[in-house]
């Protein structure tokens, strides 16, 4: 489950997580559950890959999460060919394991 | 706003740069005291006379983005100085020049060197990776904003500059042949400039012949490395109207953030640069209209757009249509931009290089490429959260 940092102060969630509410300075800040449906703002298909490793193409995409308005969130797009890829895109979270660590990752949604 | 704007009180008296090298044979040290003689010769004064040093990088050797520091450069030239000062960027690249005037209107000092050395060129002979972002830490980069970007195998800054540019095309129209003129017009600027990297002729088609690294972003969209270092002498404006040729003063300064400093969560389509060129045309009685030339950061093309809106060199959104064909950028058009051939063509000198080129224009030493007489100029360097900007007055 996705979680974000939230105000109890300003009724706010804000990213990335810190001690303290970045809008009213509340230190009545924690992680929230979010819904993890959102829309694409912005994406771009990487088509170089930087070290031996990587696997071109892949897609970095900044996420706005359907909580709040420009509440965001960078990752990747996974589980669709690249060209499918559109600005205001709805998407939905998915999680990938690496160890003991969950990294939040996006595929389309359907229209919600 | 405030009752005392300090950069009045400090004009740029001299300029030196050393070779530009992809890569250049010499030493981070040699280039960075090539530049740096070059520059105190140029205003005119001896190194005595010199008593601060600046510069935006690490206070000691570092990676290839910061091979020399303020600390080996006074000791390498015997320097005796009442002030120096180093640390990463601050408001861009320019942070140097802001900071040493701020030491000379301090009361610190009267001549302060500012440098930036850069030898990204001859560190990727040996490790293509070796500019990247991982490149500042050992393995992937983990500090405060990055470990939210690196999972996700943002390796390059230029994940963010392709969003910038993604946003930018939906929002406002832009197209690709208009991004393109940025490229086009430096490598035609740098035809005309001896020490510029790329020099051949480039087309539109040669631009969209281009590798694709991340949409909409081709390669020619991307500055090219080098080794190289450029210094510029600030001076206390009583003492710069001592010096050797007419003082060009820093008429106004801007370096505001009123964003997160954050690569995704700040304005996408702004970065800073809308915030610093509103601090800097409040500092100031001069408008956008006054300004006859512009040396815009360009380590990546869409940057420059970014600045071009952000200074109000046009209108918000209209960057496109702004350079569309190239002739308002083009040196006799109504804008000339990024002489010298920028970041794209010349090299990355990152941030003081376009200093130096507004400075050799406003005192018409540009040789070939110089543009028609003109007393007053912009330079701006940074992208993202990071962004400062100078505007310039030959007196």
């Amino acid at each position: 489950m996705l979680q974000i940092y939230y105000c109890a102060g300003c009724r706010r969630f804000f990213h990335p997580p810190n001690p303290i509410c970045p809008n009213c300075n509340s230190f009545d800040v924690a992680p929230r559950p979010v819904s993890g449906r959102g829309r694409v703002v912005t994406f771009t298909i990487n088509r170089q890959a930087w070290t031996p490793e990587l696997v071109e193409p892949y897609v970095v995409a900044i996420i706005e999460l359907a909580e709040q308005a420009n509440l965001r969130l960078l990752s990747n797009i996974i589980g669709c060919d690249p060209s499918e890829v559109a600005i205001d895109m709805p998407v939905v979270v998915t999680f990938a394991q690496f160890e003991d660590v969950w990294i939040p990752l996006f595929e389309r949604a359907g229209d919600v | 706003m405030f009752d005392r704007l300090f950069e009045k009180e400090v004009a740029i008296t001299g300029v030196g740069q050393s070779e530009v090298g992809r890569p250049s044979l010499k030493s981070a040290m040699r280039l960075t005291l090539d530049a740096s003689l070059e520059a105190i010769a140029d205003a005119g004064l001896r190194r005595e006379d010199i008593d601060g040093v600046a510069w935006p990088g690490d206070n000691n050797n570092g990676n290839s983005f910061s091979p020399v520091g303020p600390n080996a450069l006074l000791s390498a030239l015997g320097l005796k100085v009442n002030w120096y000062g180093g640390g990463y960027e601050g408001p861009g690249p320019l942070a140097g020049v802001i900071n040493g005037a701020m030491a000379i209107a301090a009361g610190l000092c009267r001549h302060v060197l500012v440098f930036r050395t850069i030898t990204e060129s001859s560190a990727r002979t040996l490790d293509k990776g070796v500019s990247a972002l991982t490149s500042k830490t050992i393995g992937r980069d983990s500090s405060y904003f990055w470990q939210w970007y690196t999972p996700y195998n943002v390796i390059s800054a230029i994940s963010f500059m392709a969003m910038y540019a993604q946003r930018h095309f939906h929002d406002h129209g832009t197209r690709p042949d208009q991004l393109a003129q940025i490229a086009l017009t430096c490598r035609r600027n740098a035809m005309l400039n001896p020490k510029a990297i790329f020099r051949s002729p480039m087309t539109l088609d040669d631009y969209f012949a281009s590798k694709m690294i991340s949409t909409p972003l081709r390669m020619f969209d991307c500055d090219v490395h080098c080794d190289a270092s450029t210094a510029i002498v600030l001076s206390r404006i009583d003492a710069a109207r001592a010096c050797r040729q007419a003082p060009i003063r820093i008429e106004a300064i801007g370096a505001a953030l009123y964003q997160p400093w954050s690569w995704d969560q700040i304005s996408l389509t702004e970065n800073a640069a809308f915030d610093v060129g509103r601090m800097m045309w409040a500092r100031t009685d001069l408008k956008p209209k006054d300004v006859n030339a512009a040396q815009l950061y360009d380590g990546f093309s869409i940057l420059t757009m970014f600045w071009l809106e952000g200074l109000g060199l046009c209108p918000r959104g209209e960057s496109g249509r702004f350079v569309e064909g190239g002739a308002r950028i083009a040196r006799g058009g109504s804008l000339p931009l990024n002489t010298n051939g920028g970041q794209l063509s010349a090299g990355r000198t990152h941030g003081l290089g376009y200093v130096h080129e507004a400075c050799l224009q406003l005192w018409e030493r540009a040789g070939e490429r110089q543009i028609a007489p003109h007393k007053v100029a912009v330079a701006a360097a940074g992208g993202g959260p990071l962004g400062g900007s100078l505007l310039l007055v030959r007196e």
